[in-house]
C-alpha cells in the first residue's frame, strides 16, 4: 500500500511510454494515483482536491504532449508544485537585543513536546546559544521529572516550579534565562486538545506574559485527516510561525507537513527524526515531496551516503558503472561503506520501495559475502569470470563456505552488473548516484538472500 | 454505561461540531444518489481516516446496493453504509480475556506517545473500581521519568506497581511482576512498555522477548495483547498494527485519544490489511475517562459532525 505509487506510475509510464504521447485522460490516470498516493500520505483530502486540480491546470498549461517522457514530467509537476506548496523555509532562530529569545513549543499530548524541547536545546547550543529549558507542563504526572532528566544529560539548565500556573512560571523563567546569562527559553508547555477552550486560553496567557518570538506547533508525523482541525485551532489562538514535525524516523509519510503549510500558510521548519536528542534536523521540502509521494527519500539517503562514506569513491563508482567496468572489489568496497553507514534497514528504509522490506538477514550476511569475496584473488575479483571449479573450491574452502554459495554470489553479481548496465543507460548523471545507491545495496541484499517484506495491497 | 457523548460534552465545549465536516453539509438530504453523492460519501470516510482505498471499497459496496434497488437516495444510501460497517463492528469480540486460575497478565505497547501510560491508568481503576488486584509493571525502563509517570498513577488509582531502575531490561521487568502478581495473589497485572517505532527492529525484538519471558513464567500469558493506537493515527496505524502483530501476537486494540476531533476511522479502513477489534476507548486526561467499545456510538460518531 505504502510503495504503491511508484509502483503504479510504473505502470502508467510504461503505457504512455508505449504511445509516446500524452492525452488528458492519460494525465487523469496520472492524477488518480497521485491523488491516492496522497490520501495515502494523509493529507488532507480538502487539500488533495485543490492541490489535484491545480496540477492537472498546470500539466495541461505545458507542452507536455510532446514530450518524450511525459508521464515523467507530470511526476516532476507535481513534485514542484509539492515543494513550492510546503516551502520556502527560513530556519533562523530570531535574534534579540534585548533579552533573551522566548521560543514556545504547542501542541497535542504525545505529539513529543519534551523530547523535541531537549533537542532543540541542543541543536541551539550547537549554534553556540546558551538555552533555558522550561518546564511548563505541570499537567502529565512526571512531565516535569522527565525535562529535568533530560537537561540534565545535555548538561542545559531547567526552570521549573513545583505548582503554580504556567503563565507565570513562563514570566519568572524569561527573568531567570536573564539573571543566568542564557540568551534562548524553550517553553515546553502541556499536551492538550485543541478544542479544550480552557487550556488553549492558558496558553494564549503563556504567550502574553513571555512574549515568546516564536512559536512553533509540535505535531505527530503519523496524524490523519485530523491534522488541519487541531493546527487550524493553534494557529487561530496563538498565530504559530511554523511546524516542528515529529516521528519521522518511522515509515510514515508526513502528508500532515503538505496539509498545514495549505491550510494554515505555515511551514515545517524542523523534523524529529530519532529518539536519541541529536535527531532533530532542519526542513526540506524537497525531500518531504518524494516522501509523501512514496517516491522515497533518495535524497536524503544520497546525503547520508554522502555524509559518511567516502565521496571520491561513489564518484568513482559512479564512473565504473557507467562504464560498466564494475568488479567484485568495488563490490567489497561498497559493502564496506554500506557498514560505516550503520544499520541497512534505517539507510534503505529512505528508499522506494525498500520500506516494508526485511533486512535483518542481509544485515547479518555481509561477513559471509565479504568473507567470499575476501578469499578471492586480486585477479578473481576483478574479473570474476575467470573463476573455475577448481578456483571456486578454493574460495569456498577459504571463505568457510559452499561451492554453491559461491555460485550464488556471483551468479548474483552478474545479474546486478545487469541491472546497473540498464541503469545506467536510462539515467542521467545526477540521478546515477542516486541510482547506483538505490540498485546497489539492494542488490548486495539480494546476494545474500533478503526477503522481501509482504506488501499490504 | 454512560455513553461517550455525554462524556464528551463534559468539560468541552462545542467547537467540534464547527471544527470537523459533517456528513449533512456534505450531503444534503433527500438528494439523489448521484456522483456529488458518491464523492461526499467517500470524503466523509476519507476525512474520518478510513483510508481513500477503503473508502472506495466501501462505497463501490453501497453502489452496488444502490443499483440492486435496495435504496432509492442518499439517506438510504447513508443508511445502508452506516450499517454496513457496525455489522461488522459488532462482530468483534471486545471482552477482555482473563486467566482461569492465578493472574490474568495483559501486555500494553504501542508507537511513542500514542497515551500507553494513561490508558494503563485507566484499564487499572476501571478494574480496581470492579474489586479486581490490579499491579502494574513498570516496563518502559527507556523514557526519562517514564516509571516516575506509572508510578503517580500506581499511587492515584491505588494499585501496586513493579519497578526496576530506568534503563533497567524490561524483560527482567515483566518477568519479577509475574512472579509478584502470583506470589501476591492479583488479578490482574497489566505490563506497561516503552513507546517504540514499528519500523524499529531490535525494539520489535525486544518486544517479543518481554512477551517470551512473560510466556515462560505463566504458559498461558499474556491473556491479552494490547496495542495503544492514537484516535488522530492517520494511514501509518496499519503499519504499526502490521508489524506489532508480528512481533506479539496482538489481541486487541485501546484507541486512545477520541476526545478531539479525530474520529479514529482506520480501525475500520485497516480490516483488509488486519481485522483488530477495538476494546477500549480513551476520552480524556483522568482514570475515570475509558469506556468499553460500543460500535454503535462508534459509528454515529463517525458520521456526525
Amino acid at each position: 500500500m505504502f510503495d504503491s505509487l511508484t509502483k503504479n506510475l510504473d505502470g502508467i509510464l510504461r503505457k504512455l511510454r508505449g504511445t509516446g504521447v500524452i492525452t488528458e485522460d492519460n494525465t487523469r490516470e496520472t492524477m488518480r494515483e497521485i491523488r491516492m498516493a496522497l490520501l495515502e500520505a494523509d493529507v488532507s483530502y480538502k487539500v488533495v482536491k485543490d492541490f489535484t486540480n491545480a496540477c492537472i491546470e498546470r500539466a495541461k498549461g505545458q507542452e507536455v504532449l510532446r514530450s518524450v517522457a511525459p508521464g515523467q514530467q507530470v511526476v516532476k509537476i507535481v513534485h514542484d508544485e509539492l515543494v513550492n506548496l510546503m516551502g520556502p523555509v527560513d530556519h533562523t532562530i530570531r535574534h534579540s537585543e534585548h533579552g533573551p529569545v522566548v521560543i514556545m513549543l504547542a501542541g497535542l499530548q504525545g505529539s513529543g513536546k519534551t523530547t523535541t524541547a531537549a533537542k532543540l536545546a541542543l541543536y541551539l547550543t550547537h549554534k553556540g546559544h546558551a538555552p533555558l529549558l522550561v518546564a511548563a507542563d505541570v499537567q502529565r504526572p512526571a512531565a516535569i521529572e522527565q525535562l529535568k532528566v533530560l537537561g540534565q544529560q545535555l548538561n542545559v539548565p531547567v526552570y521549573a516550579e513545583e505548582g503554580g500556573r504556567p503563565p507565570r512560571i513562563c514570566e519568572r523563567a524569561v527573568q531567570v534565562a536573564r539573571d543566568r546569562n542564557c540568551d534562548m527559553v524553550i517553553l515546553d508547555t502541556a499536551g492538550r486538545l485543541h478544542i479544550d477552550q480552557a487550556l488553549m486560553e492558558e496558553l494564549r496567557e503563556v504567550k502574553e506574559k513571555a512574549k515568546p518570538q516564536h512559536i512553533f506547533l509540535v505535531c505527530d508525523a503519523m496524524t490523519g485527516q485530523d491534522a488541519v482541525n487541531s493546527a487550524n485551532e493553534f494557529n487561530q489562538q496563538l498565530e504559530i510561525d511554523g511546524v516542528i514535525l515529529t516521528k519521522l524516523d518511522g515509515d510514515a509519510r508526513g502528508g500532515a507537513a503538505l496539509s498545514i503549510k495549505a491550510v494554515t500558510g505555515k511551514p515545517v521548519k524542523f523534523i524529529g527524526v530519532g529518539e536519541k536528542l541529536e535527531a532533530l534536523e532542519e526542513f526540506h521540502p524537497d525531500r518531504m515531496a518524494s516522501r509523501i509521494l512514496g517516491m522515497g527519500d533518495v535524497v536524503s539517503f544520497v546525503e547520508k551516503v554522502q555524509a559518511q562514506a567516502d565521496v571520491e569513491k561513489a564518484r568513482e563508482l559512479e564512473e565504473k558503472i557507467r562504464k560498466r567496468t564494475l568488479t567484485l572489489e568495488d563490490f567489497l568496497d561498497q559493502l564496506q561503506q554500506v557498514k560505516k553507514l550503520g544499520s541497512l534497514k534505517d539507510v534503505l528504509g529512505l528508499l522506494p520501495g525498500m520500506g516494508g522490506m526485511d533486512f535483518s538477514s542481509a544485515q547479518n550476511e555481509i561477513p559471509r559475502v565479504e568473507a567470499i569475496v575476501r578469499s578471492m584473488t586480486p585477479r578473481e575479483r576483478m574479473d570474476p569470470d575467470v573463476i573455475d571449479t577448481s578456483r571456486r573450491q578454493r574460495i569456498a574452502a577459504g571463505s568457510g563456505t559452499t561451492a554453491q554459495e559461491v555460485n550464488q554470489l556471483l551468479k548474483q553479481f552478474r545479474q546486478m552488473k545487469k541491472m546497473m548496465k540498464m541503469f545506467s543507460e536510462s539515467g542521467g548523471k545526477s540521478k546515477a548516484l542516486g541510482g547506483l545507491m538505490t540498485r546497489m545495496p539492494g542488490g548486495a541484499a539480494k546476494m545474500s538472500g533478503m526477503r522481501p517484506g509482504k506488501r499490504p495491497r | 454505561m454512560a455513553g461517550f457523548f455525554d462524556k464528551l460534552k463534559q468539560g468541552l465545549t462545542k467547537t467540534r461540531a464547527k471544527l470537523t465536516q459533517s456528513i449533512r453539509s456534505v450531503l444534503a438530504i433527500g438528494q439523489k444518489l448521484d456522483e456529488e453523492t458518491i464523492e461526499g460519501l467517500t470524503d466523509v470516510l476519507i476525512a474520518a481516516d478510513v483510508g481513500p482505498r477503503a473508502a472506495e471499497r466501501m462505497v463501490g459496496d453501497v453502489q452496488q446496493a444502490f443499483r440492486q434497488g435496495r435504496f432509492t437516495d442518499a439517506d438510504g444510501a447513508i443508511a445502508f453504509l452506516k450499517q454496513d460497517i457496525e455489522r461488522t463492528l459488532h462482530g468483534w469480540d471486545t471482552s477482555m480475556k482473563w486467566s482461569a486460575s492465578g493472574p490474568t497478565v495483559w501486555l500494553v505497547a504501542g508507537v511513542n506517545g500514542v497515551g500507553k501510560t494513561t490508558s494503563i491508568a485507566k484499564l487499572a481503576k476501571y478494574y480496581k473500581d470492579q474489586h479486581k488486584r490490579v499491579m502494574l509493571a513498570a516496563g518502559d525502563t527507556y523514557r526519562a521519568a517514564a516509571v516516575d509517570q506509572l508510578q503517580i498513577w500506581a499511587e492515584r488509582v491505588g494499585v501496586d506497581l513493579i519497578k526496576h531502575q530506568q534503563g533497567a531490561d524490561p524483560a527482567a521487568v515483566a518477568f519479577d511482576a509475574v512472579d509478584a502478581a502470583i506470589a501476591r495473589h492479583m488479578d490482574l497485572l497489566i505490563v506497561d512498555t516503552a513507546g517504540r517505532l514499528h519500523t524499529k527492529d531490535h525494539l520489535m525484538r525486544e518486544l517479543s522477548k518481554i512477551e517470551k519471558v512473560i510466556t515462560r513464567r505463566l504458559p498461558d500469558a499474556p491473556h491479552e495483547v494490547i496495542l495503544v493506537l492514537d484516535a488522530t493515527t492517520g494511514q501509518n496505524a496499519v503499519q504499526q498494527a502490521k508489524l506489532f502483530h508480528e512481533s506479539i501476537r496482538l489481541t486487541g486494540l485501546f484507541l486512545s485519544k477520541l476526545d478531539g476531533t479525530a474520529k479514529g476511522g482506520i480501525v475500520i479502513g485497516m480490516r483488509d490489511v488486519i481485522d483488530l477489534p477495538v476494546k477500549f476507548v480513551g476520552l480524556g486526561e483522568t482514570a475515570d475517562d475509558i469506556e468499553p467499545f460500543d460500535p454503535d456510538q462508534f459509528v454515529e460518531a463517525l458520521f456526525a459532525g
